[in-house]
């Protein structure tokens, strides 16, 4: 099963290379990782999506509680929350295939952010299902180059992942 | 008022009550070593920084208190990795300072530069690359906490020489701020609630105790606790001293090399106590069959133990001593007395001994060195048969006694770490008991002890062999003794040219009398100790298998 977490973290240096380095020596697999500032300038927000039964994410869970720098772990999956990724495409054009694939870009709701003699580069985001559908539909026209975000993801409604409210509820623990 | 950061950091380290640091100069550590110059702390030199970190380490064990050891960038800081990792795996405190280049010259692959806080990643608890000198106060105050509470284990503090030499203000750090750190210390009532009502249910229970029982200072409750239940108590390599090993309720080491009874009992049992232990698999054995008749309540520091190895029915998340206080107040006193008889009768049956043809066997010179210290000794180990013999045949009963290399199994710890106990335990006798290959993987520190006069006893238990590794192609390798067969330096002489004592013993008549003299001595003495060549560790299981399925 696959399970999305939001780490946040102190925004030190090496935080990144300590948080992979537990993933690789503890053999987890990570599906992906995406890292970035959080709403605090202090705090970075990992969203890691890991492959693994219950066991193996209450240990991965358990062995990153344990970097000292680790504030705060939420597996969204447990809750109801949204994922979106990024992800640009270059892709092989000629004039007989422009058209088809700005019909598709229209049709996935992706956007053209370059446009060269013979490639157009297609910025999409959403949820990964639809990512893999736009890539399948735009691979018979050639990929020429393509770059993913890796997920994030965010609960619904009312609902935050902040250390203040992790504070909080610590207090009345 | 203003101080250079190698001041602000013998600053910080007095803050810390630090009275020792073992340690070694070289070029990035100048500044550091100009401030020791004229601090109030005592500075050992070791001869190789892996000796400087096992002695901080053994320091540590000894007394509780957090060891310090100091080396240069480059190769200084990548001989203390052994040590730390050592450090880490048996979770001793210990703060690792090493000098690093200066920042403009970081990351070019400048003379003895290595990213030692990379290196270190996967065996320090925390680490620190200090890139200014008001950090270094609170950073140093930080590495202590850390190092010192939860789970204890080692933190590094990588100094560049412009951050030790630049000039800053002292100012002592206030509260300290790790959102992300927050040790426990009592457990959930309902896992104890669980945890007491599985106790008060069982009718076979086996208290599995191991290291955290040491680390946490938990020996009297634990004492308390076996006695209320009635139940008998198996410790492991690190648990020893935990538990009076001459207590009746004891059964000693468990796993590859433990006692039958102790093995059977876990075998058997229908209730698994693990206190402060980790399911090693030298412990475990075969995983499927370990105390398959069993529940499992696991009392541990660190959640990530707990369900790592085996599963748990029972987790207990606190520390060691505060849990078995919680327990005690909700369990009443029991009896079991026809569980207790059973394993009074598999004493009886498979005591731990061994075959004695009154020559010099290992054993037997483990077993006067007990008699001889009556028990109050200090005793290191290096790695290998000798280990296995002195946790058999030395009764531990006090904590802090017995002070030896378990996870990582580290050859060479044993001389450097007696080194550290001697040095923080001035009025005990330290024994070193050593193989003949362990005691050559560190025997340049035995000029330390001679240095500093620190009179710790080597009992080098010399078979000629690599005597763990043969009894494994013995048993498993048809006796094809590949690379194991040691030449060996004289050892007596070796220990005069370092200024030590040093006795042969050669036959058993000698053993009582050279012991007497050696223990009597106030130098620092090597004893080479021609023991039978071809002696096995027994019991034991062999790797991979059930713990009932022990040779010999």
């Amino acid at each position: 099963m696959t399970h999305t977490l939001a780490v946040l973290v102190e925004n030190t240096p090496g935080i990144l290379a300590r948080v992979a380095g537990l993933f690789s020596r503890r053999g987890f697999n990570i599906d992906s990782l995406a890292v970035g500032r959080s709403e605090d300038p202090g705090i970075s927000r990992m969203t890691i999506v890991v492959e693994g039964d219950d066991s193996i994410l209450e240990q991965v869970t358990k062995q990153l509680h344990k970097l000292i720098d680790v504030i705060k772990i939420t597996d969204v999956t447990r809750d109801d929350f949204v994922d979106r990724e990024l992800v640009m495409i270059k892709v092989n054009t000629e004039t007989s295939t422009r058209a088809e694939i700005m019909q598709l870009v229209d049709i996935f709701r992706a956007r053209i952010v370059d446009v060269g003699p013979k490639s157009l580069t297609i910025e999409v985001t959403g949820y990964e299902s639809k990512i893999n559908a736009f890539e399948n539909s735009l691979r018979p026209f050639g990929i020429l180059e393509m770059v993913r975000t890796g997920k994030v993801a965010m609960l619904r409604g009312f609902k935050s992942i902040t250390i203040s409210d992790h504070q909080k509820r610590e207090e009345t623990n | 008022m203003n101080y250079s950061g190698a001041e602000i950091l013998i600053k910080s380290l007095e803050a810390e009550n630090v009275d020792t640091i073992f340690g070694y100069p070289g070029g990035q550590v100048l500044p550091i070593y100009d401030a020791l110059y004229d601090a109030d702390i005592r500075h050992i030199l070791c001869r190789h920084e892996q000796g400087a970190a096992h002695a901080a380490d053994g320091y540590a064990r000894a007394t509780g208190r957090p060891g310090v050891c100091l080396a240069t960038s480059g190769p200084g800081a990548t001989n203390l990795v052994t040590g730390i990792a050592n450090a880490h795996m048996d979770s001793v405190p210990l703060v690792a300072i090493t000098g690093q280049v200066p920042w403009s010259l970081l990351g070019r692959d400048s003379f003895q530069e290595a990213d030692i806080t990379g290196i270190t990643l996967p065996i320090t608890k925390h680490s620190y690359l200090v890139r200014d000198p008001s950090e270094l106060a609170r950073i140093v105050k930080e590495a202590f906490y850390i190092a010192t509470t939860g789970r204890p284990g080692p933190v590094l503090i990588d100094i560049p020489k412009d951050v030790s030499s630049t000039v800053n203000e002292y100012i002592v750090p206030e509260e300290l701020h790790l959102p992300g750190y927050k040790p426990v210390s009592e457990a959930d009532s309902w896992q104890v609630v669980e945890a007491a009502k599985a106790i008060a249910a069982s009718e076979r229970p086996v208290i599995y105790a191991g290291g955290g029982v040491i680390i946490s200072g938990a020996h009297e409750e634990l004492l308390r606790f076996a006695e209320l239940l009635m139940a008998p108590v198996a410790t492991t390599l690190m648990g020893l001293g935990g538990f009076p090993g001459t207590h009746p309720l004891s059964l000693g080491m468990l796993g590859m090399h433990g006692t039958k009874y102790a093995n059977f009992a876990v075998c058997e049992c229908d209730l698994l106590i693990a206190v402060g232990a980790r399911f090693d698999d030298r412990v475990t054995g075969k995983l499927e069959t370990f105390a398959h008749e069993a529940k499992v309540i696991h009392i541990d520091i660190d959640p990530a133990e707990i369900g790592k190895n085996v599963r748990v029915d029972i987790p207990v998340n606190g520390d060691v001593k505060i849990v078995l206080k919680q327990l005690m107040n909700v369990l009443q006193p029991r009896l079991g007395e026809a569980w207790r008889e059973k394993i009074q009768m598999w004493k009886k049956e498979y005591p731990i001994d061994f075959c004695d043809n009154r020559e010099l066997k290992p054993q037997a010179v483990i077993r006067e060195i007990y008699r001889q210290t009556g028990g109050n000794a200090r005793i290191t180990t290096e790695v290998g048969q000798h280990q296995m013999w002195t946790a058999q045949y030395y009764t531990f009963s006090k904590p802090r006694s017995f002070i030896s290399s378990g996870g990582l199994g580290t050859m060479g710890y044993g001389m450097p770490a007696a080194i550290g106990v001697q040095a923080g335990c001035p009025g005990d006798t330290v024994f070193d008991i050593a193989g003949d290959g362990s005691i050559q993987m560190n025997i340049q520190e035995l000029c330390t002890a001679v240095n500093y006069e620190l009179p710790i006893n080597v009992a080098v238990m010399d078979n000629g062999f690599l005597g763990m590794v043969r009894q494994w192609q013995e048993l498993f390798y048809n006796r094809r003794y590949s690379q194991t067969k040691l030449f060996n330096p004289d050892f007596v002489k070796l220990a005069e040219a370092y200024g030590a004592e040093g006795f042969r013993v050669t036959k058993r008549s000698e053993l009582a009398p050279v012991l007497e003299q050696a223990i009597r001595s106030s130098k620092p003495v090597m004893i080479d100790f021609m023991v039978e060549s071809e002696e096995n560790v027994m019991p034991m299981v062999p790797p991979g298998e059930s713990l009932s399925k022990m040779l010999g």
